[in-house]
């Protein structure tokens, strides 16, 4: 495994189209797959391009494998076969403390559990990223206020609602300025207003980030407010348009 | 793009900031757990610092004190017997190479009154100030001449006190059956504080006591330039073994191996509780580990690595260690000063009479036992931190995988190898006369013990859950011994320090028990005779002469009287003396005399000139005394042959003892006194009427009675003091146990909030919620017990048959005490099944709907 070292693809003739437009994608998988146990595919030769600053949802059934692809994107798992290139460095050739550091670099994450330790504070939560690429934490209180959670940076996770928590875990994902967001049913655990208000929230901020973000769902609102939606399913990934909806969420 | 990443211009240590915040997090949110792992590192570490203070200072200002009687000699050329002729003296003064020989006659002299005895020097002033400088009598100014009075003695300021007389009265000392007063004379130039010590003219000495032309050391001083190894290798071969050539550094050799055994074995017993302690760390750690695992996977998910989490959370037991054992050395040092204070320095071990020390500061046994703190609390979190540095990410964010966490742990593996390496350490030889090996063979077997516990639980519960589904039973049952059966490594956690403190006390309490049986039973057969009448209850002044002997057994009511002599031999200048003990042995059945261990050799094995002698194990342990050896002892001025005829038990003297027939003791020395008579009694002659009899002898009044029965009460009465300390760090070691199963109880209960409110949701009522915790505590601790018997017992084979032999050099038979180990074991499941219930109460006190709310 070798040392993670942003090194341009010079040789990668997607790359090298992307370097005469003066930008490289934001996230490059290619030829991806992955299957669990007794031959069960989850995921079979997958070619998905994400450009800077590009907004896509993933929408697929149960069990499809739509969380394995962004734990594959993450480097936290494994792919059989195929690559994913964050950035530009193949994530699959860097071992783990390696594609750790790309991770907190890079990526940003969005979970529909929150995850939001508890026993901390809200900056200190929103401030992690930051702490661990050495970064002083100051931006934290910023973002919060950009969440709407201005003047609550000492409280705790417990004295907030379910939709604020998740305006915390957003503003967590983006403190950092990471390349790409990986939010897996940010608003599974919300109800639609608040789901709405997050997504808005969202959208609004790795836009003013100029973050590129794949969000898994199953809302077909939620998916509404990408850029574009793909679909997973068995034979694959596919376009689909957005919705009418999704000029309203826009 | 690349750019876009934060690239800041000012960088910070966030690591360390991050581990801050981490920490403060997990302490704020759960401070009771990490005050009492703190507490429990502090305990363990004061009590062991504070055992090893107290002996320690003991010790020292024991090995100082004896230091202090050889003064500035460079060697010392002693009697293997107490005594020698004085004709020695000149020749050793006029060897070449001697710049100064100074004559000692070293007495232990009985009090009459007192349990213990005084150490009464004879030197000659001239030779001994030049030597001993410290230990000249200062006599008034009105008297001068004082110190070669024959009937003046000078006390150390301790021994005054001791024996209540000031300089101008008198003290009363036995020599033989007659006591003898002397005029105390005044006080020495400096001794150690609490040193008894006296002094006079060495020519007094001899007289008084009746040793004339006997000396017990003489103490050399060599001339510069002098080899000191080739003189002392040249001068023992001149002397051969009538008399032994030593240094000032085996005084201290002597102390140490007298003593070593018992402190070591009191060490490790106070570490016991750290032990404990250990365990208490590691299901806290574990535990925590198991409820932060999603927290800790988010972490990584965020780009936290492996070393920084391993690094924190091995770093979070570091510093419960680093307070804790802080915290233990302060409660230490108060506590030693305390016990030294109001206690002395003796245990119960009875090694260090006669001394006052006071407790300093030990710059190394602090590090060690600071090291030892926070290794043990760094060991138990080892395995949870490279659990939780393990484990994947994205299977660790999901709920339900807590059980994956500690999967690990039922890996029966390295549980097999600390069995198996145990099994081996076992069987292996002491390290310098201590069993150092064997104390770690019961380490790892209670490590490997109780690593096979969440296998055991896993096993015992799998087929107890299947053989109760083909039943028809209760929903409380089916629940309990499901989550016993599928959750082994949550619920085994709980176990360790129950585990642990219960096989220990198994194992002390048959140690114990069966130590006690053994001297019991040797007691018995020891104490055959219906009376024992001592002159010389401790020192080596007091005797009965052959008309004395006679005396007594021609009184009145007496059918047998038999005589013993006590002495000592020195076989190694570095060794303690070996007890000498002539008496009446019948050699055909010496077993009628004393406990044998073994076969016996007949007399009709032994060749002329060759004499018999019976050794105690210690013998055959210290000095490979084997059964048939012949061998030269210097018994007597012309020694001999003696043959190993037999090994016996003896409770009594671990450095080791040598019997032989009272008329070959006195054949070879000449020695025709008696310490010690066993009387049985004519039949219809009352005990008390002989006493009444032998009192009214002329020397009745130097004489002590006692009955079998009440030397029995004695010792059995010596030996539950001596281990009061042990018992009482048993009790620590429970306590703390006790306090893990609460610590882990109440935190996989409260962790369950949610489950528990899931239950509540379908219908469980809060009663039956409690009954589901009070029967997984209740089975799961009496798997523990059962297991905690099964590993106590074999620890105390280990403790019985190795441990013991190689510290006191005495084997003992085995002995269960089952109302002891019941006892311990049914308060130990009433403490755990309450403590479950009472955590369990707080946890269903939760609002169901709230409980079951994910809390993230």
């Amino acid at each position: 495994m070798e040392e993670y070292k942003p090194v341009p693809l010079t040789d990668d003739p997607i790359f090298m189209t992307f370097r005469n437009n003066g930008v490289s994608p934001a996230l490059e998988c290619r030829g991806l797959s992955k299957a669990y146990g007794a031959g069960r595919v989850l995921l079979a030769s997958l070619d998905f391009t994400l450009d800077p600053g590009e907004f896509v949802a993933i929408m697929g059934d149960s069990g499809v494998g739509k969380s394995t692809l962004l734990n594959l994107i993450a480097g936290l798992d494994q792919a059989d076969s195929g690559e994913v290139l964050i950035d530009g460095t193949a994530i699959s050739s860097l071992d783990d403390n390696a594609a750790t550091r790309l991770r907190r670099q890079k990526l940003g994450f969005v979970f529909q559990a929150f995850h939001v330790l508890p026993h901390l504070t809200l900056v200190q939560n929103v401030a992690l990223p930051l702490l661990l690429n050495d970064t002083p934490p100051a931006r934290a209180l910023d973002l919060l206020e950009a969440v709407g959670l201005g003047g609550r940076g000492d409280d705790f996770p417990r004295q907030l609602s379910g939709g604020e928590l998740q305006r915390v875990a957003i503003a967590r994902a983006l403190v950092h300025r990471p390349t790409l967001i990986l939010a897996d049913e940010p608003t599974g655990n919300l109800d639609p207003e608040t789901a709405h208000e997050v997504l808005s929230l969202f959208r609004a901020e790795i836009k003013a980030n100029g973050a590129a973000a794949i969000m898994v769902t199953h809302s077909m609102a939620a998916a509404a407010s990408a850029d574009r939606i793909l679909i997973l399913s068995e034979h694959g990934l596919h376009a689909t348009q957005p919705s009418q909806s999704a000029g309203e969420h826009q | 793009m690349s750019g876009r990443a934060t690239a800041p211009s000012r960088r910070i240590a966030g690591g360390r900031l991050l581990a801050r915040w981490l920490l403060g997090a997990e302490w704020r949110s759960h401070p009771a757990r990490a005050i009492v792992a703190i507490a429990t590192i502090a305990l363990g570490v004061a009590l062991g610092y504070a055992v090893q203070l107290i002996n320690s200072a003991a010790f020292n200002e024991f090995s100082a004190a004896a230091k202090s009687l050889s003064g500035e000699a460079d060697l010392q050329v002693r009697g293997a017997q107490p005594t020698f002729d004085e004709n020695w003296y000149p020749r050793l003064a006029t060897t070449p190479g001697v710049a100064l020989a100074s004559p000692v006659l070293d007495l232990d002299v009985t009090v009459p009154g007192q349990t213990a005895a005084l150490k009464v020097l004879g030197i000659d002033v001239f030779r001994a100030s030049r030597i001993t400088p410290e230990l000249i009598g200062v006599p008034s100014g009105q008297r001068p001449l004082d110190t070669l009075s024959d009937d003046a003695i000078f006390l150390s300021p301790a021994a005054q006190q001791w024996l209540h007389v000031a300089p101008g009265e008198h003290v009363a000392l036995l020599s033989g059956t007659s006591i003898i007063r002397f005029r105390v004379a005044g006080g020495l130039v400096r001794t150690r504080p609490g040193q008894r010590v006296a002094v006079m003219d060495i020519a007094a000495a001899q007289w008084r006591f009746g040793l004339e032309g006997k000396l017990s050391r003489i103490d050399l001083q060599l001339q510069r330039g002098v080899d000191r190894e080739r003189f002392k290798r040249e001068l023992q071969e001149r002397l051969g073994n009538q008399l032994v050539v030593a240094e000032t550094r085996d005084d201290e050799s002597r102390t140490d191996r007298l003593s070593r055994a018992y402190r070591i074995n009191m060490n490790v017993l106070a570490l016991v509780a750290l032990f404990t302690g250990a365990f208490l760390v590691f299901s806290t750690q574990a535990l925590a580990v198991v409820r932060r695992r999603a927290q800790f996977a988010m972490l990584r998910v965020l780009g936290y690595t492996r070393g920084q989490l391993l690094r924190q959370i091995l770093m979070e037991g570091a510093l419960l260690g680093v307070l804790g054992s802080a915290l233990g050395l302060a409660l230490g040092y108060a506590l030693s000063s305390i016990a030294l204070r109001f206690f002395g320095s003796d245990l119960g071990g009875g090694y260090f009479p006669g001394v006052q020390p006071r407790v300093s500061f030990e710059p190394v046994a602090s590090t060690i036992f600071l090291a030892l703190g926070i290794g043990v609390s760094v060991l138990g979190s080892l395995v949870p931190a490279l659990e939780a540095a393990r484990a994947r990410p994205a299977a660790a964010l999901k709920a339900g995988s807590e059980e994956g966490a500690l999967a690990r742990l039922a890996t029966p593996w390295p549980a097999v190898i600390c069995l198996a390496v145990a099994g081996i350490l076992a069987l292996l030889p002491p390290i310098f006369d201590v069993p150092i090996l064997g104390y770690l063979s019961v380490a790892l077997l209670l490590v490997g013990g109780i690593a096979l516990m969440p296998r055991c639980t896993a096993i015992v519960f799998t087929a107890l859950s299947q053989w109760h589904a083909k039943r028809r039973t209760r929903a409380v049952t089916t629940l309990a011994l499901a989550r016993l059966a599928n959750a082994p490594g949550q619920a085994s956690i709980a176990m360790g320090g129950v585990l642990s403190s219960f096989a220990l006390i198994v194992a002390m309490a048959i140690m114990v028990a069966s130590f006690r049986v053994s001297v019991d039973e040797w007691l018995t057969h020891l104490l055959s005779a219906d009376l024992y009448v001592r002159v010389a209850a401790n020192g080596d002044t007091a005797s009965l002469s052959p008309g004395e002997q006679t005396a007594i057994a021609a009184t009145p009511g007496i059918g047998h009287a038999a005589f013993t002599r006590t002495s000592h031999l020195t076989l190694d200048p570095a060794r303690p003396a070996v007890a000498l003990l002539a008496r009446d042995i019948d050699a055909t059945d010496p077993g009628a005399a004393m406990q044998m261990t073994g076969p016996v050799l007949p007399p009709s094995t032994l060749q002329d000139g060759e004499t018999p002698i019976w050794v105690s194990e210690a013998m055959v342990d210290l000095y490979r005394y084997r059964l048939g050896q012949r061998l030269k002892l210097s018994i007597g001025a012309q020694g001999g042959t003696f043959v190993v005829a037999g090994v016996w038990r003896d409770y009594a003297r671990q450095t080791g003892a040598i019997q032989l027939r009272l008329p070959d003791y006195r054949r070879l020395t000449g020695d025709t006194g008696a310490t010690d008579a066993a009387i049985t009694v004519d039949r219809g002659a009352s005990v008390e009427g002989v006493i009444a009899n032998l009192r009214k002898l002329p020397f009745g009044a130097a004489m002590q009675f006692a009955e079998p029965g009440d030397i029995r009460a004695r010792t059995l009465t010596i030996f539950d003091r001596s281990f009061a300390v042990t018992y009482l760090l048993e009790a620590v070691a429970i306590v703390i146990g006790l306090f893990g199963v609460a610590a882990t109880f109440s935190a996989q209960t409260l962790a369950r909030a949610r489950e528990f409110g899931m239950l509540r949701h379908v219908g469980v009522t809060r009663r039956q919620v409690l009954a589901i915790l009070a029967a997984e505590a209740g089975m799961l601790t009496a798997l523990g017990i059962a297991v905690g018997f099964v590993l106590g017992w074999a620890i105390s084979l280990i403790l019985v048959f190795v441990v013991n032999p190689q510290s006191f050099h005495w084997s003992m038979s085995m002995h269960i005490p089952w109302h002891v180990v019941s006892t311990v074991a049914l308060v130990m499941l009433i403490s755990s099944c309450a403590t479950a219930v009472v955590a369990g109460r707080k946890a269903v006190s939760l609002d169901a709907v709230r409980a079951v709310k994910e809390d993230w």
